[in-house]
């Protein structure tokens, strides 16, 4: 049992604070995607509202809001009205791991910026992702409509093909930081990210993440041609709207776990270490003394909104892909390079721990994985022409 | 064709797409920056008057029988020296187009006699009810050129005896 009151305050406020971010992140990423989105189609984007647009998610909540909910007369009325709840919180509490600062010593204690300091937070980060099917799975089948029930079902099979991919993608990358733990991990990319020691894996994560958040070009669950809207097709108003943030606040989050896994969480750019913009950076101020630790949410803020620039940049350019394709390349191809780039990777640690080469550790495991992923590059190449002739 | 040409092609789709910021986006900022229309466009109707300010319709309902949709109503009047709206016997005392009914084909264009309903380049037609949606001649007459033209007027008699302008080349 905890007494202390103030720790109790203190998760409050650091729970708050996530929460209340991943909101306002979910309100500005729409406005960000639709912008840029509109400038890589040669448009401006919505720019009436307010300065620059900014106030359009306001005016979007408040339409959203006020619209008619409609629940069809033949939908399970108690699933119908949990499903979109199921789907969001996952994606709220999922960043409760994710480290957005390094600690600091205020009002006599350290204050780590971060809610729950998991010795296993990876294993949460996958755990809570898979729960966020559920809530798609059963609004699609809570509607009582067959596009609906079409498009749960398919985004159940699409996620829990690709959850492989992307667990193995983590264990690449816990591997090379010898441990589960989120700060673990970001320390162990004080100076190298991993996504330059493990090129191949970081390529598959960004690819598993993209089928795990049903983005373009695997938002096959809510193919407009095909299926309407998917699983949510029969959802309108606010239900709609929690569908809709639980899908943005997946990006920030999923953003936010790449940036951690492989581009160094809340830690300064690689250029900028020893200097003065690092995170751990001292100065004086006075006589006071001031650690650079709040440094840590504008890296880890500018690491997540170039990740999500990448996701709205694919979206405006690449055709969605056919299902059996996906399917096909997520278990043919995805799943197998990740295996392999595990190997390597392992099999490169050991090497270096035991014959004390670090090249094996800097040029071996990088080097042979971008052979692994140029051979399963020819490999797709020979299948694809086999099929043409 | 190479071996890597597919993966070569999703990064040239990247790049293409990426090109695009740099560039100025090609929209109209509408209610304040206006596209202009083509010369040949078909907008809300105008009627004309000439020069010295008379109105060209005659009233002669050619327009409303030519009208595939049914949206002109015309009623003609007579003119006489002391009140003169147009050139000739008659004008056109009511002309209405409902412009819900209006489907901007311009075969009135092509039937009035004297040129005097021309399809213009107005296309901002809103309305809030189905009765402002009828067009009356005040909103369509043309505005006259200078103040003192206006009509119906008093002019000198015998003068606008003809209600259709003679031909200047019978060839035309």
């Amino acid at each position: 049992m905890i007494s202390d009151w103030t720790l109790w305050l203190e998760w409050f406020i650091k729970a708050l604070v996530v929460t209340l971010a991943l909101l306002t992140g979910f309100a500005y990423l729409t406005w960000y995607e639709r912008r840029a989105l509109a400038r890589l189609q040669v448009r401006i984007g919505p720019n009436r509202a307010g300065p620059f647009g900014l106030l359009q998610p306001i005016a979007d909540a408040v339409k959203l809001i006020f619209k008619e909910e409609l629940t069809p007369g033949k939908a399970d009325k108690i699933v119908f009205f949990w499903a979109p709840v199921i789907t969001l919180v996952p994606s709220i509490i999922i960043a409760a791991v994710i480290p957005w600062g390094a600690s600091f010593v205020a009002f006599g204690r350290t204050i780590s910026l971060q809610v729950a300091d998991l010795n296993v937070g990876v294993l949460y980060i996958m755990s809570i992702a898979s729960i966020a099917v559920y809530g798609i799975v059963l609004a699609g089948w809570a509607s009582n409509n067959k596009y609906a029930m079409l498009g749960g079902l398919r985004s159940t099979a699409q996620m829990i093909s690709y959850e492989l991919a992307l667990g193995l993608s983590f264990v690449t990358s816990i591997i090379l930081a010898n441990s589960m733990r989120m700060l673990d991990i970001i320390d162990a990319q004080r100076s190298l990210w991993f996504v330059v020691v493990q090129p191949v894996g970081a390529v598959i994560f960004w690819i598993a993440t993209l089928a795990e958040v049903n983005r373009a070009p695997f938002d096959m669950p809510e193919a407009e041609q095909e299926l309407t809207a998917g699983y949510h097709s029969e959802y309108s108003g606010m239900k709609f709207a929690l569908f809709f943030m639980a899908e943005y606040q997946k990006m920030i989050v999923i953003c936010a776990i790449a940036a951690t896994l492989y581009f160094g969480g809340f830690r300064e750019f690689w250029f900028l270490e020893n200097t003065f913009f690092s995170v751990d950076h001292t100065w004086m101020l006075g006589a006071t003394q001031i650690t650079n630790w709040f440094l840590g949410p504008v890296y880890l803020l500018l690491k997540v909104i170039a990740l999500l620039f990448g996701m709205i940049w694919v979206r405006a350019t690449w055709p969605r892909v056919r299902y059996d394709r996906l399917m096909s390349f997520g278990w043919k191809i995805l799943l197998p390079l990740a295996l392999a780039i595990t190997f390597i990777t392992a099999v490169g640690i050991i090497l270096q721990q035991e014959l004390h080469n670090d090249l094996y550790y800097y040029v071996g495991i990088p080097g042979v994985s971008i052979l692994a992923g140029l051979f399963t590059v020819v490999m797709v190449y020979r299948e694809l022409r086999r099929k043409v002739k | 064709m190479s071996v890597f040409e597919p993966v070569f092609e999703l990064v040239r789709g990247l790049i293409t797409s990426g090109k695009m910021i740099f560039e100025k986006p090609v929209t109209f900022q509408y209610p304040e920056q206006k596209r202009e229309v083509r010369p040949r466009f078909r907008g809300r109707h105008v009627l004309k008057r000439y020069d010295n300010g008379l109105e060209k319709c005659i009233g002669c309902s050619l327009c409303a029988a030519a009208c595939p949709a049914d949206a002109i109503f015309v009623e003609a009047s007579e003119n006489t020296d002391e009140k003169r709206f147009s050139p000739g016997e008659r004008y056109a005392s009511t002309y209405e187009i409902n412009m819900l009914r209006c489907i901007y084909c311009g075969y009135c264009e092509d039937a009035c006699p004297t040129e005097a309903i021309v399809l213009g380049d107005n296309y901002e037609l809103s309305f809030y009810d189905r009765r402002s949606a009828i067009y009356t001649k005040e909103s369509l007459l043309e505005p006259v050129p200078t103040v003192d033209m206006t009509t119906p007027r008093k002019v000198e008699p015998n003068v606008y005896k003809r209600s259709v302008p003679e031909m200047k080349d019978p060839a035309d």
